[in-house]
Order: C-alpha cells, then sequence, then structure tokens
C-alpha cells in the first residue's frame, strides 16, 4: 500500500508491505539507521521518534499508522530550522557525557526532547521516571540525567530568546 | 589551528558526533548489494539427541536458497570453535575439552544450541523457511545447576566427561591453610550463590559475510571486540581460511561488556555461508535471541571459610567454588573462575595462607564465559561478604576489621599467596577517603530518620582490589593461554604532521578516539583535532588483541605511547640533520626540535614535511617517512581498586530495597581523560548495583528453559532505580605501565556487589539476617522478613 507523510519535514510517499514496523521502514526502505532496534519486546526505547510530536516507539507501530502524520527522527533532530546546528538536547549529551556506545543514544534523545517539551520544568525525579521506557547499559544513567536536565534549560533559555 | 589537548584534561569526545546525530555504522546498518538474509534455527530443548533434520519443505519454501546443518559442517571438515585456555588440575591433567560444533552435531546441549541456518532472499521469508524445517529431537533430562550437575546419576552431557567436570582447579597451599585453621580464635564461615547474569549490551549482535570468487578474499563485519582475534581463531582453526585472505571488521559496536569478546559459531556460519552461497549473507540477532546465545556471566555456588585470631586478623581463608561453564567451552570460559578468581582472593588483606579449589562444571545451559569484571566480582564478593560476617559474629566493627588486615600503603610491591604480586596501591587511603564522601558520620541520624519512616537503613563496605590489563603473555602461558595477550599500535604521521593511528583495541563506550588522541597530543604536541584513532578492520590495524579486561589503556595505550616515543626519536635524527647538530643535543617539547642552548628549532611539522620529501635528508643511514610501530607486552597485571560505600533502605511492608546513597573513591592509577574515567565508574557501578539488587537468569531444572528470556523476565536497572552517585579517584601510580595507568573499565562492576549486599544484610542485621543472596529483589527481601523473628521497628 501507498502511504504518505511528512518525514523531517519533507513530504514523503512510500510502497509498503501493511505489516511493516515503522522501524523497518525507516531502516531497511528509507535508510534512515539512527533508528534503533534494541529489543523484541517494547522496552529498550533505541527506536523512539516523534510521531505528531509525541514519542512512540517506532518497533511497535505499523507503517500504515504514518499515513498523513508528521515523523521526526534523530536524523532530522536539529537546532533551529536552517541553522545546521544540533539541537539543544545533542549538545548537552556531549557536553555531560551522556553517551558510551552511542546505541541507546537516539531514543533518549528523542525521549528526552519530549520530556523537556511536554514539561519545561522537570526535576531529576521527572527526568528518572521519564526515562523509564529508555534502557541505557554504558552510562549508569548518571550523565544522561544531568545531560537531560541541562538540555531542558537550554530549551527553555532558546525558547525565552 | 587546534590546541593540544593532553594528559588529565577532559575534551569532549570526538566519536559523540556521530553517535548524537544517528550516523554511526553499526553492523545491522551496513548494507552489502545482493545481501541475503539468514536466521539460526535454535534447540528448544536443554538436552537432546538430534536424530535427524529434514529440509525439504524448508528448501521449497519461497525465497529460500540454502539450509546448512551440522552434517554439511562435517562434510566440508570445518573445525570446532575453539577455546583459547586449556587450563589443569592441580596433577597437571588437561580440563576435558569436548568439541564445540559450530552447528549441532549428534547431540544439543542447550536452549538456543545451533542446529540450522537457514538463507533466503529476505528475513521474513528465512523465518518462513525455518519454520518448516522438521528436526527430529529424541529429548533428554536436562541438569542446568552446579549442585545438581556433579551429584550421581545426574544427566551427562558428554560420555567421556564423567560427572560433567571439566577441570578441578586448585590454587594455594592447602596444608598451610589447614594449619592455620586449626590454630583459629573464630572461623567464620559463609555459603552464596554467585548469580547468573546476562551482559545484554544494547546492541544485539549481527554479522554480515561476503565473498569475493575473483579474489578468494572474505569480509566478516561483525559485533566484535576482537576482529583479530576473530580472524585468527575462525580463519586458522575453524574454517581454514588463510589469514591474508579474511578481513574482519567490527566498526561502530553497541557495547560489549564481554559479550562480543568471543569467537561465536555465528560468525563462523555465516562466513562459510557466504561462499556457498556465492552472496553476502546477513543476520541480526533480536533481543530474545541474544538471551539464549549470547554467552553468560558469573554463575557459582561457593563455600568459604576464614579463620582469625583473637584479634580479628586473618590467618587463613579457604574457598570451594563450583562454576557453571554451560554446555560447551566458550573462548576464555575455563579461564574465568579460575585463573581470574582464585589470585584475587587476597583482596587487599595480608591473609597469608589462601587455598581454593574450584570444580568447573558442564550443565545444559548456554556457554559462560567472561562478563564485565569476569571472575573477579567473585572473588571480590565472597571475600567482602565474609569479611562482614566475620566482624559481626567477633563484635569488631566493619571499618576496623578491614583496617586491622589491610596492607599499608608502605608494604608495596606485594606479594600474595595466591600467585599475584601488586605493584602499588593504598587502600587504607581510598578507605579514609570513601569515609569522608559518604558522609559516614551522619549515617546514625540517617538511620533513625528512615526508622521514622518504619524503613531499615544499611550502610555496605567494599574495599577491593581487582587484577586488570590483561596480560602479561608468559605469566598467562604458563596458567594455560594459548594466545599472548599483548597489543599493537601504529602512528602514521602524515606530509603535513596530521596523525592517524591505528590500534588493535576496541572502541565500544570507551571513549578511546579521544582519550588516545589526548595521549598522542600530549605527546607529540600536535593539535587533538589533528590526530585520529583508527581501529577495528584487520585490513586497516596491523594487529591486536582486542579490548577486554580493563586492558585498553593498560596495553594499548602503552603501545602507543611507545610508538609515539619512537617517532620522536626519528624526528630526533632527523631534526639533527637538518639543524647541523649532534642527535644527543636535539631536545623534543610541545611540539619543537630544537638543539639544546640554542633558539634553533624545527617545528613537528617541518620534520614531516621533510620526512615525505627527502631533498635534504641523511637517505644514506635514515630511510624516509614517519611511521612507527610499537607491540607492548606487559610485564604484570595492574591492580586498580578502591572503597565503595552503599547506602540502602529496606521498605519490610514490600521487600522492597532502594539504593540511596552510593561513594566510590578508586585508584585507578594516572587519569588521562577524567569525564571518561567518571563515566566508566558510574557504569560499571551500575552493572555491578544490576546483580545486586534485579538481574537473574533463571533456567528450568529438568527441562533446561530458560526462564528469564526477555527484558520483560530479566530486570535490568533503569535510571529511577538509582540515586545520584558519588566518584572520586584516589590515585597512586602503576610503577610499570608507561603512563602510570591501572585501568577503569572493571571496577565499578568489582566493587559494587558487595557493597550493596553488606548495606542489605547491615539493614536486617538487626533480625538476625546474617546474608542475602543477590538479586536482593523484594519477593527475596519479603521472604526473609517473612521467616525472620517478628520485624521490630529499626533503632
Amino acid at each position: 500500500m501507498q502511504i504518505s507523510f511528512t518525514l523531517n519535514g519533507r513530504p514523503t510517499t512510500v510502497d509498503v508491505e501493511p505489516a511493516t514496523l515503522v522501524a523497518e521502514l525507516l531502516r531497511e526502505q528509507l535508510n534512515l539507521t539512527g533508528t534503533h532496534i534494541g529489543c523484541d519486546t517494547s522496552q529498550c526505547g533505541a527506536c523512539v521518534v516523534h510521531l505528531d510530536g509525541l514519542p512512540v516507539k517506532s518497533c511497535t507501530l505499523l507503517a500504515p499508522a504514518l499515513d498523513g502524520a508528521t515523523l521526526l527522527t534523530i536524523e532530522g533532530l536539529q537546532g533551529a530550522p536552517g541553522s545546521n546546528q544540533m539541537h539543544p538536547m545533542q549538545e548537552a549529551f556531549r557536553e555531560h557525557h551522556g553517551l558510551q556506545c552511542g546505541f541507546c543514544t537516539p531514543g533518549m534523545l528523542m525521549t528526552a526532547v519530549a520530556l523537556a517539551t511536554e514539561k519545561p520544568d522537570l526535576t531529576e525525579a521527572d527526568v528518572r521516571h521519564g526515562l523509564e521506557g529508555n534502557i541505557c547499559r554504558c552510562t549508569g544513567y548518571q550523565n544522561i540525567v544531568v545531560s537531560v536536565m541541562a538540555g531542558a534549560a537550554a530549551m527553555n533559555a532558546a525558547k525565552g530568546e | 589551528m587546534g590546541n593540544v589537548i593532553g594528559i588529565g584534561a577532559a575534551p569532549k569526545r570526538k566519536e559523540d558526533q556521530r553517535f548524537l546525530t544517528g550516523r554511526g555504522n553499526y553492523v545491522s546498518d551496513i548494507k552489502r548489494p545482493g545481501m541475503t538474509s539468514g536466521v539460526f534455527v535454535r534447540s528448544p530443548h536443554g538436552h537432546a539427541v538430534l536424530r535427524g533434520i529434514d529440509k525439504s519443505a524448508a528448501l521449497a519454501s519461497p525465497g529460500v536458497i540454502a539450509v546448512l546443518t551440522g552434517d554439511d559442517v562435517k562434510a566440508d571438515s570445518l573445525g570446532s570453535l575453539p577455546c583459547g585456555w586449556g587450563i589443569t588440575d592441580a596433577k597437571g591433567t588437561p580440563m576435558k575439552e569436548p568439541p564445540f560444533p559450530m552447528l549441532a552435531q549428534g547431540k544439543v546441549r542447550f536452549v538456543g544450541d545451533m542446529v540450522a541456518f537457514v538463507i533466503a532472499e529476505t528475513p521474513e521469508q528465512a523465518n518462513a523457511g525455518a519454520e518448516l524445517l522438521k528436526i527430529d529431537y529424541e529429548v533428554l533430562p536436562s541438569v542446568v545447576g552446579v549442585l545438581e550437575a556433579v551429584r550421581p546419576g545426574a544427566p551427562q552431557l558428554f560420555d567421556d566427561v564423567p560427572d560433567n567436570i571439566c577441570c578441578n582447579w586448585e590454587l594455594g597451599d592447602k596444608a598451610a591453610v589447614e594449619a592455620a585453621f586449626r590454630k583459629a580464635a573464630h572461623v567464620a564461615k559463609l555459603s552464596l550463590v554467585n548469580n547468573r547474569l546476562i551482559g545484554n549490551p544494547m546492541e544485539p549482535r549481527a554479522a554480515i559475510a561476503e565473498y569475493e570468487p575473483g579474489t578468494d578474499r572474505f569480509t566478516l563485519w561483525t559485533t566484535s571486540q576482537f576482529p583479530h582475534v576473530v580472524r585468527f581463531l575462525m580463519g586458522a582453526l575453524v574454517l581454514n581460511i588463510p589469514q591474508h585472505k579474511l578481513r574482519v571488521v567490527a566498526p561502530d559496536v553497541g557495547g560489549g561488556f564481554g559479550v562480543k569478546q568471543f569467537h561465536y559459531g555465528e560468525e563462523a556460519v555465516i562466513t562459510w555461508a557466504a561462499k556457498r552461497v556465492k552472496r553476502p549473507v546477513k543476520w541480526v540477532a533480536s533481543r530474545s535471541e541474544g538471551y539464549v546465545s549470547d554467552r553468560h556471566g558469573r554463575d557459582h555456588v561457593t563455600e568459604a571459610e576464614l579463620a582469625l585470631d583473637e584479634n580479628g586478623k586473618f590467618l587463613a581463608f579457604r574457598v570451594n567454588t563450583l562454576a557453571n561453564m554451560g554446555g560447551y567451552l566458550s573462548t576464555f570460559g575455563p579461564n574465568i573462575p579460575t585463573n581470574l578468581y582464585g589470585p584475587l582472593l587476597s583482596g587487599v588483606y595480608t591473609t597469608p595462607a589462601i587455598y581454593c579449589n574450584v570444580k568447573v562444571v558442564f550443565t545444559n545451559t548456554v556457554p559462560v564465559d567472561a562478563y564485565r569484571g569476569a571472575g573477579r566480582p567473585e572473588a571480590t564478593f565472597v571475600l567482602e561478604r565474609i569479611v562482614d560476617v566475620a566482624a559481626s559474629e567477633m563484635g569488631i566493627d566493619r571499618v576496623e576489621i578491614r583496617r586491622r588486615n589491610m596492607i599499608p600503603k608502605e608494604a608495596y610491591p606485594y606479594q600474595t599467596p595466591v600467585l599475584v604480586q601488586y605493584d602499588s596501591g593504598d587502600p587504607m587511603g581510598c578507605l579514609d577517603g570513601a569515609l569522608v564522601a559518604a558522609d559516614v558520620k551522619g549515617f546514625g541520624a540517617r538511620k533513625a530518620a528512615s526508622a521514622r519512616k518504619g524503613r531499615f537503613r544499611g550502610l555496605g563496605y567494599s574495599t577491593y582490589v581487582e587484577a586488570c590489563g590483561l596480560a602479561p603473555s608468559r605469566f598467562a602461558g604458563r596458567l594455560g593461554a594459548r594466545g599472548g595477550l599483548y597489543e599493537s599500535a601504529t602512528v602514521r604521521v602524515h606530509p603535513t604532521g596530521q596523525v592517524t593511528v591505528m590500534i588493535g583495541t576496541h572502541n565500544h563506550g570507551q571513549g578511546h578516539e579521544t582519550t588516545f588522541a589526548q595521549i598522542v597530543s600530549d605527546k607529540l604536541g600536535v593539535a587533538f583535532e589533528n590526530v585520529d584513532i583508527v581501529f577495528g578492520d584487520t585490513d586497516r590495524v596491523q594487529f591486536g588483541m582486542g579490548t577486554y579486561g580493563s586492558r585498553s589503556l593498560v596495553v594499548g595505550g602503552a603501545a602507543l605511547s611507545k610508538a609515539t616515543d619512537k617517532v620522536i626519536a626519528k624526528g630526533k635524527k632527523i631534526a639533527s640533520h637538518l639543524l647541523e647538530a649532534a642527535e644527543a643535543d636535539i631536545h623534543f617539547e610541545s611540539g619543537k626540535f630544537s638543539v639544546a642552548g640554542t633558539d634553533r628549532m624545527k617545528t613537528f611539522e617541518e620534520i614531516a614535511g621533510a620526512a615525505y620529501v627527502p631533498h635534504n635528508y641523511p637517505l644514506e643511514v635514515l630511510e624516509p617517512g614517519l611511521e612507527e610501530q610499537a607491540y607492548y607486552d606487559p610485564v604484570n597485571f595492574t591492580y586498580p581498586g578502591g572503597c565503595h560505600i552503599a547506602e540502602v533502605e529496606v521498605d519490610p511492608e514490600t521487600g522492597t530495597v532502594t539504593l540511596v546513597n552510593y561513594t566510590a573513591v578508586d585508584d585507578v592509577g594516572t587519569v588521562i581523560n577524567p569525564m571518561i574515567v567518571e563515566g566508566q565508574l558510574h557504569g560499571g557501578i551500575v552493572q555491578g548495583v544490576g546483580q545486586a539488587l534485579f538481574e537473574n537468569a533463571v533456567y528450568d531444572e529438568g527441562s533446561g528453559q530458560l526462564l528469564s528470556g526477555s527484558l520483560m523476565d530479566y530486570c535490568m536497572p533503569r535510571a529511577d532505580h538509582l540515586p545520584m552517585m558519588k566518584v572520586a579517584t584516589h590515585s597512586t601510580l602503576c610503577t610499570h605501565t608507561p603512563m602510570g595507568v591501572k585501568g577503569c573499565g572493571e571496577v565499578g562492576t568489582i566493587g559494587s556487589p558487595a557493597a550493596v549486599i553488606n548495606a542489605v544484610v547491615d539493614a536486617l542485621s538487626h533480625l538476625g539476617v546474617t546474608h542475602v543472596d543477590m538479586p536482593a529483589t523484594p519477593n527475596r527481601i519479603w521472604r526473609l522478613l517473612q521467616n525472620a523473628s517478628l520485624p521490630v521497628a529499626a533503632e
């Protein structure tokens, strides 16, 4: 079947088998391999993308659900549009060593941006609770939590400008 | 022009850009023209005779290209998966080493054992074909626990391995230990289980292989921590592919923790299959598949006894352990519960006599091998737990008993009774630092506050040391290693003075691209941004043993340091010619070669240029070019260690243990990049906390089914399980590595399980609880509380 949606700001039309998962569509058909698949039980969160602005696990979503929707993946995350800069959350992860092997990172970033968008005054407890659906095996989460707090503050500051 | 960023600085990581923007290059991201998909058909039984496989329906399924089984492996006369260590018992009898076929032959020995490989045009077609394979199994009873496996009448995995015992390994002076026990004023005893773990790096394993008929060359892309070792083991010992015809690439790898430091049968099957089907073949494991095929870790049952005099001085330590090997010997398998366990039983203490017996046992479970810490967390857990038991039984404060037995700083180098000689350390300094950092003085008030909420609060200590920087080859060889454990580095200076380093270690999260670049920037005085680190490709990197055992900086960094020294030495020769001065008078500092006592000098870039444009150059005595290589084989292990203090709160209503504070003061030697070291400590600690509180691989006795076979059943630590940890370093310098480094990748995982469980036991000690097995789940604690004397309010 044919579906049309907005992918990272661009109108996109693709032919898909109806049983295709969004994560597979992105990785195999559209060559956007930044969205990772770390499990088969929707537990790890490496595949989180934004569907109409909300974080979803793309390994649990069928491609036909994209029709008419807006999808943002890690490849589309950026600072001010056209600025060629990283998003403040990406900058914060680099600044605070919020990643090691990098495999969970795209999902962490997408979840973090959604958390900070939903609740601008995030507490440490909010962040820890909000990251429950994203597993990291490398960092012990400490620097991820620090990064998300810093990234959220930077997003707020940018909004205020 | 960028800046020199040297040793001790904390630049942001070079590798982050690609990971933050979704541009990493992991094996599963790679696509090759004409690529096919493969799936492994795995045994659903723990133990069964493989009576026959009917491929016909599978082969007729749409898109299926080939189905390979153990019979095909046999027909092609391929080798068995090799074990890299051959241990012996006290009499020198070699371990039992049954063959480990890459696809099962005659029998399957664990749930997940590979039976067939189905190749098709798409993953869906491969899966559909696999469903149609008819496999005739005669199911046998399984044995999964070590205690059960050595009992008379237990199911036998191999006809020629009586009682399932691979090796009955011993270390230490048994007679001296027995004599010391006879004199002891007190003997503390402890029985414990070191729970079985599954490493779960976030990237599942994957591989792609390709064969080029025109050149007779193979390429394997694999999620590996040691591509050169895979090339050797697989090429030379399994598939008979000449080394120069085989390229192994391990690109970005999403975490390893040991799980990816073995040569797996999947790699061999896929490489072999690529030639048979004459097309590239790709396989990506699902997480569920990883649970039943990634090598597991730990799984010990131990009886320990500590003999003490009337003042609490340790006289002797005796440890008897049954260690689970699973169904076959994996690459490092038998080395882990023996050579990486027994020699650690001295810990940071002056115990004069130690004896350790380890029975290495086969069971119908996934093969067990190294997982972060590998042997050393198990040793630390036994020792640090029994020290607490002894302190409690003798009425001596837990910190005080440690102090009375600790090796004083001035006693280093210190020869233990269990092979190893610690070169440097200051356990007392780490302990003192941690006591302050953890605000142990304020613990009483915090405990009282918890009690007012109806919670029990406990504090736990772990003062520990480990042996890493694997390893001195000569020493390892005496212990049974079948390979060397050196490392290699090439420093290639380009004509413009920029530098590319080719190194045999593998970066999968540890920040090598940054840390190693700092070393080069520091030593050669070139800008940090002008140094790139290449790893993970046997065609680009000369050789290497890979990354595990906290060896990358210790052994690889030392090779890199030596290679940069050679570059400087050659640069001095070139400078001496250009500056018309004696070589002995050339001084190199901050990127400049100068003549001592003069202002005549040449920059590093000028020397590099002269080396590649040798118009004015001593060609009679010196080759052009500026590229040097070094191999480094360490003279000893390194011995990082420290003191960890955990603080927990137990809710007696639910049995839930909450880690409320965690403090670590670790001695990792010289710190190159403190940001990265801190990150390694955080991650390591949380993996140990995972073992102590959450993680447990559970098998069903009899059927051999893995009951904890998904992220739903095997609890991984999550962000909201954890407090903010305090980590700090208190370093003494390693005396035998070029930069004084000791390694930091595993210390967290080694020190933390004992600290956490000691805290849990402390919290419950008023109820008569003397030991809690890991993981201290709510269920386990709640049951313990139901069986304990009625909970009275904590003081």
